[in-house]
């Protein structure tokens, strides 16, 4: 429960003292330049040859297939382990509540790694797959899982809390109505979550989008299969072409800004 | 016997114990303290809580009882529950939280909401069928749960605390709404109240619970007439009076006396007199009391540091007075004495 300020004490709190004021400037400079940066250096008139290069719409359209696909698997895996985690108490919960979020700070490169030794051909479960005829590594479904990896904690942690937060007497007055456990979910449980879902789902994707250590290492660098927008800004850069880099990179600024932008309000408060 | 529960429950480190029935058409008012259990016995009753020991039948239909593994939960029992604070679905019109129990019970679309639509015009409130919980006055709201625990014709209704969120000016209003909706049900029903008022004027028996335990059952005229613990003498040794507005709207007709309380509602109301505001005086007083009728003690009981001392009369009263006063007027059974009571402490409601 949040204490009610008056507004005027809200607006402008002068126990805050000038230095950490000017440091707080500082700091937003610290974002701030970066940014301006790429926007002076923009060279705006290549833009549009840029964007409509073959190889940038292949990027461009692998990386929206395979951060939606993420998207998908993170929410389909994602919200009943937040619906376990907030809701079954069990031995062992905290250890599985750190090892789902691990991926949040582990660098995506050792997640790309751990994930070719143990999906890959003669990994711990790949060596299967592999005689199934599931080929992870050096294929976009390798692109996919990398993405799900990095990304899906983002989900989980958002949902989670708001499993934990949602008033569960309105689900008992759905089961005294006659409601099923999955009518319950349905019509009860999942309106009260829809917009942390909504919120997860959303920065999960803008993750997945962004994804590129673990991509990289797991799902290699093959134009046209696995070498996503990240991927494709890389190696632009590498070779020369600084100009296409810089495009793209707003490209992917712009998505991550607009979805915080779309955040904002509406859902960052579920959160 | 509609409703028969014997009820053992242990959560955490709060036990409950309770048995009661509730026959057809009858309200039973559960009444007690914040923490005393009352919530969780209707869980039990409801399904959501399963008991520890003991059994629970609704309608010659057992419904839990673990010594022989039975246990129906809620959504299978015909149990139809106003929670406090209504919890009416937030993303839903108020015509679709009625409608919820039939669609779930296999009901069409179309039929539950004409159904529901007909309930909501039995509560008063067709007006709002389109309106969503938030966009609802709480009495309005209170109305809306009462419809949608009645559309599934359960054959057991459990309210819970259904007034307490009302401002004065609306429980008033809405107790005796709330009164005529229920005279029309069949099934047994339990009310769950912290408030006497309510419990006073809505029930037909009370079960009054402390620290999980059942103090005391009876009729409200049993329990207040003879309250016997000096809690419940407290919660609800009030004196209570059925009785009939005069048409100047600041007289009560009770039998033969007539106590005078300003802006009396109108019609058939229930008039109660705390004890604690009745004065004793051996001679009738010269002040300005407007309530003052003659009679004679006939019993006194202490209860702690007060007295209660039992007057009959043309208007048979409990009066809660010091042992000091007791002394000092020489009371005792057959002392011939006045009650006088302000009029501003009567209150009255419509019932």
């Amino acid at each position: 429960m949040m204490m009610r300020v008056p507004a005027r004490a809200r607006r402008s709190d002068s126990s805050v003292p000038v230095a950490a004021r000017v440091i707080a400037v500082i700091a937003v400079l610290f974002f701030a330049i970066p940014l301006a940066g790429l926007l002076w250096r923009a060279p705006w008139s290549s833009a549009w040859s840029v964007l409509t290069s073959h190889d940038a719409r292949q990027a461009l359209r692998l990386s929206i297939e395979t951060s939606l696909a993420a998207t998908a698997i993170a929410i389909a895996l994602g919200v009943p382990l937040a619906w376990v985690q907030a809701r079954v108490a069990y031995p062992g919960r905290r250890v599985v509540r750190a090892l789902t979020l691990m991926p949040m700070v582990l660098p995506p490169v050792v997640g790309g790694i751990a994930l070719l030794l143990a999906l890959g051909r003669r990994g711990l479960a790949g060596q299967y797959l592999d005689k199934v005829g599931v080929h992870l590594p050096f294929h976009v479904g390798g692109a996919v899982i990398a993405e799900t990896f990095v990304a899906m904690p983002f989900l989980v942690l958002t949902v989670e809390a708001a499993f934990r937060g949602a008033d569960r007497r309105y689900e008992d007055a759905a089961r005294t109505l006659g409601a099923s456990r999955w009518s319950v979910f349905r019509r009860v449980t999942l309106p009260a979550i829809r917009p942390a879902l909504m919120a997860g789902a959303l920065l999960c994707w803008a993750r997945a989008l962004g994804e590129f250590g673990a991509t990289i290492t797991f799902a290699g660098n093959a134009a046209g299969k696995t070498q996503t927008l990240p991927l494709f800004v890389y190696v632009t850069l590498e070779t020369g072409n600084g100009d296409a880099a810089i495009i793209l990179s707003l490209v992917l600024l712009a998505v991550a800004l607009a979805v915080l932008v779309g955040l904002r309000d509406r859902w960052l408060s579920a959160i | 016997m509609t409703l028969e529960a014997r009820i053992g429950v242990t959560i955490g480190a709060f036990t409950l114990r309770a048995e009661l029935s509730v026959a057809d058409g009858e309200m039973l008012a559960v009444l007690g303290p914040n923490g005393a259990g009352k919530t969780t016995l209707l869980r039990t009753l409801a399904g959501l809580v399963p008991v520890d020991e003991g059994r629970i039948v609704v309608d010659d239909r057992v419904v839990d009882d673990p010594s022989a593994g039975v246990f129906v939960a809620a959504e299978r029992r015909a149990v139809g529950v106003v929670f406090q604070d209504y919890l009416l679905f937030g993303q839903l019109s108020a015509l679709d939280n009625v409608a919820f129990g039939l669609r779930e019970r296999g009901m069409k679309r179309a039929e539950a909401r004409a159904r529901a639509r007909q309930l909501l015009a039995d509560v008063g409130v067709s007006d709002k069928a389109g309106a969503r919980p938030r966009e609802l006055s709480g009495g309005q709201a209170q109305r809306v749960a009462l419809a949608r625990a009645l559309a599934t014709e359960p054959t057991l209704l459990l309210l819970d605390e259904p007034l307490a969120a009302l401002d004065v000016q609306t429980r008033s209003e809405t107790r005796r709404h709330l009164r005529e909706t229920l005279a029309g049900f069949r099934g047994a029903r339990v009310l769950v109240t912290h408030d006497p008022v309510d419990a006073l004027t809505l029930a037909d028996r009370l079960l009054i619970i402390e620290a999980g335990q059942v103090v005391q059952t009876g009729t409200p005229a049993e329990i207040v007439a003879q309250p016997r613990s000096e809690y419940v003498a407290e919660l609800v040794g009030m004196n209570l009076y059925h009785g009939v507005t005069e048409a100047d709207g600041a007289h009560v007709r009770v039998g033969n006396a007539l106590l005078a309380a300003p802006e009396a509602p109108a019609g058939e109301v229930v008039a109660i007199v705390p004890p604690n505001a009745v004065v004793l005086h051996r001679e009738p007083p010269s002040g300005s009391a407007r309530n003052v009728w003659p009679g004679r003690v006939v019993a006194l009981e202490r209860h702690g540091t007060r007295v209660r001392v039992r007057v009959e009369g043309t208007l048979p009263i409990v009066a809660e007075v010091t042992p000091a006063a007791v002394d000092e007027l020489e009371l005792t059974a057959g002392t011939p004495v006045c009650a006088a009571v302000k009029a501003t402490e009567i209150a009255v409601y419509a019932v």
